[in-house]
């Protein structure tokens, strides 16, 4: 552990595994972005990550450094020792580009994280900090590439053409050349799929269920934060319990119900059971948030003549209207976003939803990219509504994810 | 002189607010036992019982009524049938409304008229069972008009059938045929390990995602965001995202693996043990480390920062600070996210069933209820797979109020 602790073992050690990771990462990034042949070479990591570090402790002037260790890799980059290595085909630029990237995103911050080490011993606080500061680094990287790269993905396939799909998996540019043939699969997709009447569908179905649990949570809600009655802490745990009763468990008797009723296939028979599935949730943040509010105003009321029914319309709700967003907005996800029923009870396509018609597209007589262009229709919506009141969906998915 | 004391019994306004509390919780109370307590009473009821898809179809008279030209005279056709192929149906028999214009002939001998409709009996008809009655009418107008009168009301058909879903009838196969070896064991293994893991690493991740934006710098709410996309979009879409992403021939994580160098052919992700079942484990991790990660961080920022600056004071370094200070402030909010994460990684279905469908090893017990009930159309064992996981969930929710009713928040 000491011989860690030294400035130039611990230097040369970060300075190494940053080179590894900035030579994936720039391959990555770059093969994704071209579809061209960018590898890791790990000979040239290696030279390159210890003289990084070496040169990061030892050298303290960090424009002098920057430059220099810049200059070495485009020296060293037509040589077998490169950090980054090339296909035949990669033309000159690109791999310019790659091997100063490569540079720059490897020294700069080496230079950072390694700002409070300096050659001999070190202490344990700069040791750690050096540590954590690289383990930060590489943290931002590795989750920024794991989250987005699905989602870049899934964009990107759904713009591309069946035939250079299968020639280059791996080749997401976009060919501007086809214009807005670009869109065809989305012009496929609502053409001839339907997906204007799904997107309807999803829409209503959502903003109904939103509105229907609002009307049985609210009341009850308010019941359970605000009035005292026998077993009202029973209720409360009650409500805890029936979230964790899973869907497929339900499922099954509601499939057999409503196959026996006619109510399979139809709008209504969701409607009747999506707000069932968020009432619970809904009552349980909200009650939380009712318990928060200052009783002395409703009391007010209650003595200026308002009955419990205008006290709750004309104080409680006005008083609760940001809860009230959050839990419209996470109620809305979890119908827009709910598969398994629309999945077991809609067969007919006229009556898809927007989840239900994507899962109708995953078949081996519909090319990917439709499929993909499905999700990219199912998931805009929802996070252009995330994105855009962002605050109020994270305070509803904290308070609501109790359920997941 | 008498002293106060506090009265004993209910007042009325406290009678009063109680009833109110009930009367505003009604609707949900309703509501929920019918869709909820309901179904789950039905679920232990269906589980001993031998029913398959195909029963779930009504047993029924099907009768079908025609006017037509036969042989030169008109009659009226009505063409009987058992909807089923198996099942008996007691006492069938049908009635229909009489038109006028429409004189009826000599009847057969299962009708007759009564009160001016039609009645036919046949009493207790074997499945598959299919029958034509004629009975010659004549016309009095035009034969057009008078069909379209005829064919316009529809015959009332009777008959009780047999249901499966509501006799006494009763069996245990269900349940032998779940614990059936080695399948049993399989699935087992695969819930433990897919909730396991998939809890832990879900936590473990978001421990760290909650770490590394624990600070304040430019740009930090769009990462954060950026975090939330997994949780956020829809599972569908995700799902097959990384289906596509994984895909042996046409993924584009394959053909980068290979341009790498890492490996020399295409490695089928989602369909080959035990790699199927460790990858359902990590899009687990991969879509719920937002949750863990959004209460965390929620969590961390409410840490009095009192106590990391007394920390410096005495020396502290970073680790250890994270080691002795945050982790024992985290130990509740981590305790409650493993409870809850824990039971809803066992409820879940979707994620698994649009990845691999439950093959190559990844059958879990809520794949499983879909598995018995609609691929092998087995309804009952599925039932009885929905019963085996709400028995165990029934344990976990005592562990979760034991333990987590006192800890914060939640």
């Amino acid at each position: 552990m000491s011989i860690l602790r030294h400035g130039a073992v611990t230097g040369a050690l970060i300075g190494l595994f940053w080179a590894f990771v900035i030579s994936v990462t720039v391959s990555v990034t770059l093969s994704f972005a071209s579809g061209l042949g960018f590898r890791p070479g790990s000979l040239g990591c290696l030279i390159l990550g210890l003289c990084g570090g070496l040169a990061a402790i030892y050298v303290r002037d960090a424009r002098l450094v920057m430059g220099g260790f810049i200059l070495l890799c485009v020296v060293i980059m037509f040589t077998p020792l490169s950090p980054i290595l090339f296909q035949e085909n990669v033309p000159v630029l690109w791999q310019l580009m790659a091997v100063i990237s490569f540079g720059l995103f490897m020294i700069w911050p080496l230079t950072l994280m390694l700002v409070e080490a300096q050659p001999g011993p070190l202490s344990r606080h700069a040791f750690e900090d050096a540590v954590i500061r690289f383990l930060t680094g590489f943290g931002y990287i590795i989750f920024t590439a794991v989250v987005l790269i699905p989602f870049y993905v899934m964009v990107m396939t759904s713009l591309k053409s069946q035939q250079a799909l299968l020639k280059n998996p791996l080749d997401f540019s976009i060919e501007l050349s086809r214009g807005w043939d670009l869109f065809r699969s989305y012009i496929e997709l609502f053409g001839q799929f339907n997906f204007g009447s799904y997107l309807w569908t999803s829409f209503y179905v959502s903003v109904l269920t939103v509105l229907i649990t609002l009307l049985f949570s609210v009341p009850g809600a308010y019941a359970v934060a605000r009035l005292r009655f026998k077993g009202r802490a029973a209720f409360s745990r009650s409500i805890l319990l029936i979230y964790m009763v899973p869907m497929i468990v339900l499922a099954l008797p509601i499939y057999i119900a409503f196959s026996m009723t006619g109510l399979r296939n139809t709008i209504p028979g969701l409607l009747m059971i999506y707000p069932v599935t968020t009432i619970p949730v809904a009552l349980y943040m909200l009650q939380g948030y009712f318990r928060g509010l200052p009783g002395e105003v409703e009391e007010a009321g209650l003595m200026d003549g308002l009955s419990r029914l205008q006290v709750i319309w004309k104080i409680t709700l006005p008083l609760s209207l940001p809860a009230m967003v959050s839990v419209s907005l996470y109620v809305f996800m979890i119908a827009w976003n709910e598969f398994l029923l629309a999945f077991m009870l809609l067969d007919d396509p006229s009556k898809f939803t927007l989840t239900r018609g994507v899962a109708m597209l995953n078949s081996s007589e519909i090319p990917r990219q439709h499929l993909m262009a499905g999700a990219v229709i199912a998931t805009i919506p929802i996070m252009a509504l995330f994105l855009g009141l962002e605050r109020f969906m994270t305070k509803g998915l904290t308070a609501g994810s109790v359920k997941g | 002189m008498t002293v106060p004391t506090p009265p004993t019994t209910r007042g009325a306004l406290e009678r009063r607010e109680a009833r109110l509390a009930w009367s505003l919780l009604l609707p949900t109370i309703t509501i929920v036992s019918l869709v909820i307590i309901l179904p789950l009473l039905a679920i232990f009821w269906i589980s001993f019982k031998p029913v398959g898809l195909a029963d779930l179809r009504p047993v029924a008279p099907v009768i079908r009524e025609s006017l037509r030209e036969r042989s030169g005279e008109m009659v009226i056709e009505y063409r009987v049938r058992n909807s089923s192929q198996q099942k008996e149906i007691a006492g069938l028999s049908f009635t229909d409304t009489l038109h006028d214009g429409v004189t009826l002939g000599a009847l057969p001998e299962q009708c007759s008229v009564e009160s001016g409709a039609l009645r036919c009996e046949f009493g207790d008809v074997p499945g598959g069972f299919n029958e034509r009655i004629r009975i010659p009418v004549t016309l009095d107008g035009d034969p057009d008009t008078l069909e379209e009168i005829v064919e316009g009301t529809e015959p009332e058909g009777f008959g009780s059938a047999d249901n499966i879903l509501t006799n006494t009838e009763f069996t245990l196969d269900n349940f032998a045929r779940i614990f059936d070896g080695d399948e049993f064991w399989s699935v087992l293994w695969a819930t433990v390990f897919y909730t396991v893991f998939g809890t832990i690493g879900a936590l473990v991740i978001g421990l760290f995602a909650a770490l590394l934006l624990n600070k304040s710098f430019r740009g930090k709410g769009v990462l954060r965001g950026l975090y939330l996309f997994p949780y956020v979009s829809p599972i569908i879409a995700v799902a097959f995202t990384w289906v596509t992403l994984l895909d042996p021939f046409s993924g584009s994580l394959n053909a980068l693996l290979i341009q790498m160098g890492v490996v020399d052919s295409p490695i089928n992700f989602f369909g080959q043990r035990p790699l199927a079942l460790i990858m359902v484990t990590v899009f687990e991790i991969w879509r719920y480390f937002p949750l863990s990660f959004l209460f965390i961080l929620a969590r961390m920022q409410s840490i009095d920062t009192d106590m990391y600056e007394a920390a410096d004071m005495d020396g502290a370094s970073p680790f250890q600070k994270f080691w002795y200070l945050s982790l024992p402030m985290l130990l509740g909010i981590l305790s409650v996210l493993f409870l809850l994460r824990f039971i809803w990684t066992f409820n879940k279905f979707d994620d698994i069933f649009l990845l691999t469908g439950g093959n190559a090893g990844t059958r879990t017990l809520t794949v499983n209820v879909y598995e018995q009930a609609f691929a092998i159309s087995n309804i009952g064992a599925g039932a009885a797979v929905a019963v085996v996981i709400f028995a165990t969930l029934l344990l976990f929710s005592f562990f979760f109020f034991k333990y987590i009713s006192q800890e914060e928040g939640l």
